[in-house]
């Protein structure tokens, strides 16, 4: 998924869209019968909500993160798209945080079930970043391509616009490059924009990459983009790379945190973890749920419902004996070694985008690229 | 779109209407129940032995649980439920004509082609022996299909002996080595008394030209692998079922994960070099 270079040079084909224009591609959007789903700002964060209006979008805004911090604060300048990742994901969308899985009835003796059609809402993503596109292709490979397939999941992604956004401005927060994920977008989008802010030029430099994007560009007042656009588009690429300081070294990770389980850093990292489940929520890639039964006063009817679960929770590894991980130790292991190791052998691909959500957004600011560290620096506790 | 019409009919997410048409105490708190198919329309696939379905519980939920008995009849399923709390309780409850939900079969049975011309040993604790008998049936059925079979079988007492009436058929008719030991007894017993694991070096069988099929608690099944192995099986030839807590049986919901595998989907049955390493860690 990684921008090579030839990814990142190929401007082949695109347009440029200019600010006063933009509205423009969000009338095309809603005009074409997309619900328009954008970076908005609330309660001092930016998230992910639906917009008509290019006011609604964080103009002017970015943001600030570090472990256990997020904050955002005014830019210089009026970018629409200048800042990361928050806590929300798109998964809240493709992958909703409660969801209705069937209703079950007495009819007589017996129990019937019916379920309701799959929400064929047709949805414009506007801002996926390189990172979620990561993200989002990770979670179809569980939801999608696996042994089973998830029709409502399926029919959600499948009416989904992917409107990706080159990243200008990443956080202190992002390890993108380490994860082979970003910053540049590569693959896996309908529109690309990448935002070109300069002294006299505010412009948005788009490619299409399928015909539903084809279709949107079609409406807009575009221009060819000159090679002063695109020379600019490869400048902010080549920015957002080198602003990226933070890594994680992904080299044997996989067997590393396999061979490991008694590692003593797991207890190191066990005294300061709370057991939360801020990082499971908002990791864009955590696809864990459960399920409770809402029963009418009859007792008659009953509403199945799914919602999102953490493997930090007690109830998640729950057996008639009792929990099978009882210690913060084993669950932290669970979802780190799940994430960075298992996921491989799973759905052949690391389950971490390098996004750093789960490090912003730890109450006590613990950081996985500095655990992984860690581990790799103390010796293997012997068995 | 609201106005779409529900859509009614089962799939891997949405169970199936069945009912109750036969019911068996087999002691107090486990019951065996005989399910059929309420609606000719929903799918019904034949299950193989190991596997397991997600029986629905109205208003209080859904337990998974193994295929106790197989028969051929289309819409037909026999499981084995023993009350270990809400769900299970509301399964046992059930009555002969009761209605429940259904979704399965799933998951990956036991190895059918590793048994032929092998010395078959079976070991089960407790309700273990539920998920075993559909293939030590099919080994009682086609009687030259394994070398030898011996079943061991430890119960927690005397009472609470499972399939009694299967044992004794399995060993008279089916020339099968029965062993039935009880945790504890009062002095009427006239069996083995102590662990199952102990029945291990009492039987005979060929070690390169064996199979080991085990089910129950987890710590059993531990120092059942390792006896097995101890006696000169190979990993390879000693299967568990594996249980983890489940909620959706189609590798969707994450919670049945032990290691890298699902045992909703990768499982319930793993040969033990695969996963011994993962079954020694805690908390895993
Ligand atoms: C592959 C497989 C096959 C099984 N086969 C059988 C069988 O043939 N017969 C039988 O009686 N039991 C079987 N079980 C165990 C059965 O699924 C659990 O005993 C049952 O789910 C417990 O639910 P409960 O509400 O009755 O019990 P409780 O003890 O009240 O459960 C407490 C809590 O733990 C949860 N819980 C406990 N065990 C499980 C579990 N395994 N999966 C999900 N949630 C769990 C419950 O949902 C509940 O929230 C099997 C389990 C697995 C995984
Ligand atoms: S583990 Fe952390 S950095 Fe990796 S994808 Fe999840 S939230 Fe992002
Ligand atoms: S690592 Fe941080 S965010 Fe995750 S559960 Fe522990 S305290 Fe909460
Ligand atoms: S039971 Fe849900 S993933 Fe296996």
């Amino acid at each position: 998924m990684g921008g090579t270079e030839a990814d990142i040079d190929d401007f082949g084909g695109a347009f440029t869209l200019q600010r006063a224009d933009f509205q423009a591609l969000l009338d095309a959007l809603s005009k074409l019968g997309y619900d328009i789903i954008a970076p908005t700002m609330k309660d001092g964060a930016i998230v992910y909500g639906a917009i008509r209006a290019v006011e609604e979008l964080p103009i002017g805004w970015t943001d600030d993160q570090g472990p256990g911090r997020y904050r955002l604060s005014k830019r210089l300048d009026g970018a629409l798209f200048g800042y990361a990742v928050g806590p929300h994901s798109w998964k809240k969308y493709l992958h909703p945080p409660e969801r209705e899985l069937w209703r079950a009835k007495r009819n007589g003796n017996a129990v019937t079930f019916k379920t309701k059609p799959p929400d064929k809402q047709k949805r414009a993503f506007l801002g996926v970043r390189a990172c979620e596109i990561a993200a989002i292709d990770i979670q179809s490979r569980v939801f999608v391509d696996d042994l089973y397939s998830d029709e409502s999941y399926e029919t959600r992604r499948r009416n989904t616009m992917v409107i990706a956004v080159n990243c200008s401005s990443p956080a202190e927060t992002c390890f993108c490059t380490s994860m082979d994920t970003g910053p540049a977008v590569s693959g896996g989008y309908d529109l690309l924009i990448t935002e070109v802010v300069e002294e006299n030029a505010h412009v948005f430099v788009m490619k299409a990459a399928s015909n539903a994007g084809q279709a949107v560009l079609a409406q807009l007042p575009l221009k060819t983009a000159s090679p002063a656009d695109v020379a600019s588009s490869r400048a902010v690429i080549r920015g957002a790379e080198q602003a990226i300081s933070r890594t994680m070294d992904t080299e044997g990770l996989r067997e590393l945190l396999q061979e490991n389980p008694e590692h003593p850093q797991w207890d190191d990292v066990a005294s300061r973890c709370l057991s939360c489940t801020n990082c499971t929520a908002v990791c864009p890639t955590c696809f864990c749920t459960t399920v409770a039964d809402h029963t009418g006063l009859s007792g008659e009817e009953s509403r199945r419902l799914q919602t999102w679960d953490s493997c930090f929770s007690g109830a998640f590894s729950e057996l008639s004996g009792g929990s099978v991980r009882q210690s913060t130790k084993s669950r932290y292991r669970q979802w780190m070694t799940h994430k960075l190791s298992t996921w491989i052998d799973q759905f052949g691909a690391s389950g971490c985008v390098g996004c750093g959500r789960c490090i912003a957004w730890c109450p006590v600011g613990i950081d996985i690229t500095a655990e992984v560290t860690s581990l790799r620096a103390k010796p293997k506790k012997e068995a | 779109m609201d106005a779409s019409p529900d859509i009614v009919g089962a799939t891997a997410t949405t169970p199936a209407s069945y009912t109750v048409v036969n019911k068996r105490w087999e002691f107090n708190g486990t019951a065996t129940l005989h399910l059929a198919r309420a609606c000719e329309k929903d799918s019904w696939s034949p299950a193989a032995p190991g596997q397991f379905a997600m029986l629905y519980a109205l208003g209080v939920g859904e337990a998974a649980i193994s295929f106790s008995g197989l028969p051929e009849t289309p819409g037909r399923y026999v499981v084995t439920v023993r009350r270990a709390g809400a769900i299970s309780d509301a399964l046992t409850r059930l009555k002969r004509g009761d209605g429940l939900g259904l979704r399965g079969p799933f998951g990956v049975g036991w190895p059918l082609d590793s048994v032929k011309n092998k010395d078959v040993v079976v070991v089960a604790g407790g309700l273990g022996l539920a998920p075993l008998r559909p293939i030590i049936e099919y080994l009682a059925h086609d009687r030259g299909v394994a070398n030898s079979v011996s079943v061991l079988y430890g119960a927690r007492s005397p009472d609470a002996i499972l399939f009694e009436r299967d044992l004794s058929r399995w060993r008279n008719d089916a020339g099968m080595n029965v062993r039935v030991t009880v945790d504890a007894a009062a002095s009427a017993w006239r069996g083995d008394v102590g662990l199952v694991t102990t029945l291990i070096p009492e039987i005979e069988f060929r070690p390169k030209n064996s199979v080991a099929l085990i089910c129950g608690p987890e710590i059993m099944m531990r120092f059942a692998a390792e006896a097995m192995e101890d006696a000169g099986l190979p990993q390879k030839a000693i299967w568990l079922s594996m249980e983890r807590n489940m909620k959706c049986a189609v590798g969707f919901c994450g919670h049945c994960q032990f290691g890298s595998y699902f045992i909703c989907k990768n499982g319930p049955i793993f040969s033990y070099d695969r996963i011994r390493d993962t079954l020694l860690v805690r908390e895993l």
